[in-house]
């Protein structure tokens, strides 16, 4: 009784811990005063302004554009990527695999220094592009790494068996493998999306020509006060993600036991 | 066709977007421009060795490294207490995850704001409880605790996730062989969750060794680590050429101690085991 009663406390104590700065940015959303802290009453004037301000939706709309377009394209080549080194000899496997590795091992901020000066470099002016390529670029492993060791616990002889009863290789790829992987697919789009919102430093070196996402757009602010709109976007952004997870997490359970019980 | 082909158009990227990229953070960290041009140098890896820049490096690792232990300290207790719910505990484990997903940012941002001396909450509470104030912004105190909070969740979740798959048999095959509870955690329990241990270790010292976002904080810029000494040649000096050394040395460095943590991490799940 009494240790359980200490594990509770001590739970909870990480709780505070982890949810105290997140519960005063979603309080202070709704301050009335500009203040970070002093409570000046009940508002929600900063989430009707949150759109109106310049800064902040622009920064809103290229976070969301970049992330979205960054782990779509990085689940497709990713995707594509692991179903192709899953057949390679193990010399080749282990070669690309250790090179995959590195962006995920790297320092972010040795990455964002490497991108820079590839992007000046080849006289890519730092912006839209650079970004996107960058996001998309750090993107692909996680996708990879959701996916690989999934595909060595399936039974290979589904793959031959749909060769053998007449599917072209892309046929059998479409209706065998990717259905059994689709899960996998999804851990790692939802993987590199998340990533892709919150994704700091290698943006900031990335970046250019009044492109900004909001991550860049706090740490400019942070010099010289954060505006309270900030607080409700991020407040915004925290919950659909919350709720997404979720759905996807309720979706993806229907998904596999459907899956297990169709015996596909 | 051979599935084989399926990697081609990763390969490709991978050789322009990766391989190229790292190619020429050497080529900098090597080249000085001059008008005839650039040419080989050794000045930007030698004036790494500065007193400045160790200082630097040394502060970073020693900071990195009493963060990674606190979260080994927190993370282990909370990981097996997690896990002994059998009911719940993955649950209870999203509950310590979520976080994560507020801006990384704003939430050490909003650390200022609690640990204010003068009118920040945790400060105001102290106060109204004729406690010392805490005056810790600007300190490396400040930083290690930016760096525990922003870097917990990823001890935790490999920890959990090794502590998860110990086939509980052993846990009764050992106590039917006589070891006590505390036997049982030090001869069964934490040698099969090492792996889990390694990958913690890793993905936490590994963010915090090179973060700059924290120090610039937390640390009011008054601390300067080796993220933000790179950082200043990129932004505010402009010396590229050191600050591609610096970033080769961190690179080096890191890379090494990588793989002697690996190495005892044979299946290499860290990255992949977010979630």
């Amino acid at each position: 009784m009494v240790k359980r009663g200490i594990e509770r406390i001590y739970l909870g104590l990480i709780m505070v811990f982890l949810y105290a700065p997140i519960l005063t940015l979603i309080v202070f959303s709704f301050n009335d005063s500009k203040s970070r802290a002093k409570w000046g009453g009940f508002t929600l004037k900063w989430y009707k302004n949150m759109l109106h301000d310049p800064e902040i939706s622009k920064s809103l709309y290229y976070t969301l554009l970049i992330a979205l377009l960054a782990s779509v394209i990085a689940t497709i080549i990713g995707t594509l990527a692991a179903i192709g080194i899953h057949v390679m000899k193990k010399k080749t496997k282990s070669v690309i695999l250790n090179v995959t590795y590195l962006p995920v091992l790297n320092a972010d901020i040795v990455t964002g220094i490497a991108f820079m000066l590839f992007f000046v470099a080849i006289g890519l002016r730092l912006g839209f592009t650079s970004m996107l390529i960058a996001h998309i670029t750090f993107n692909i492993p996680y996708v990879i790494l959701s996916i690989l060791p999934k595909l060595s616990s399936l039974n290979k002889f589904t793959y031959e068996a749909a060769l053998d009863l007449g599917a072209s290789p892309m046929k059998a790829i479409r209706k065998v493998i990717i259905p059994e992987i689709m899960p996998n697919i999804i851990t790692g789009f939802l993987l590199a999306f998340t990533l892709s919102l919150d994704d700091f430093v290698i943006s900031y070196f990335t970046t250019g020509s009044g492109v900004t996402n909001l991550s860049i757009t706090i740490y400019t602010m942070t010099r010289r006060g954060i505006k309270p709109e900030i607080n409700a976007v991020s407040t915004v952004l925290f919950l659909s993600v919350l709720i997404l997870l979720l759905i996807i997490n309720k979706r993806s359970d229907r998904h596999a036991k459907k899956l297990g019980g169709m015996n596909v | 066709m051979n599935r084989k082909w399926l990697a081609t158009p990763y390969l490709i990227w991978m050789v322009i977007f990766i391989v190229v990229p790292l190619v020429m953070v050497f080529y900098y960290a090597f080249t000085v421009k001059d008008v005839n041009g650039a040419r080989f140098t050794l000045d930007h890896v030698m004036k790494t060795f500065d007193s400045k820049y160790m200082v630097a490096l040394g502060k970073s690792f020693l900071y990195a490294l009493i963060s990674t232990v606190i979260c080994l300290i927190l993370a282990y207790p909370l990981a097996l207490i997690l896990v002994k719910r059998s009911k719940g505990g993955a649950a209870m484990l999203f509950i310590f995850i979520l976080p994560m997903w507020m801006n990384f940012l704003l939430r050490t941002y909003a650390w200022l704001s609690l640990l204010e001396t003068n009118n920040g909450l945790i400060n105001t509470i102290l106060r109204a409880l004729h406690l010392p104030v805490l005056d810790i912004i600007g300190t490396p105190k400040a930083i290690i605790l930016g760096m525990i909070y922003n870097f917990l969740p990823f001890m935790v979740l490999p920890i959990y996730n090794a502590l998860a798959k110990i086939d509980k048999s052993l846990m009764e095959a050992a106590y039917d062989l006589g070891a006590n509870d505390f036997k049982r955690l030090l001869k069964v329990t934490i040698p099969l969750s090492m792996p889990g241990v390694m990958s913690g270790i890793t993905m936490v010292f590994m963010p915090a060794v090179t973060s700059f976002v924290i120090p610039n904080l937390l640390g009011s810029g008054k601390v300067n680590l080796i993220g933000n000494m790179i950082e200043q040649q990129f932004l505010m000096t402009y010396d590229w050429g050191f600050g591609a050394a610096l970033s080769l040395v961190l690179m080096i460095i890191i890379l090494i101690s990588m793989g002697v943590i690996q190495r005892s991490d044979e299946d290499m799940e860290g990255g992949a085991g977010l979630w």
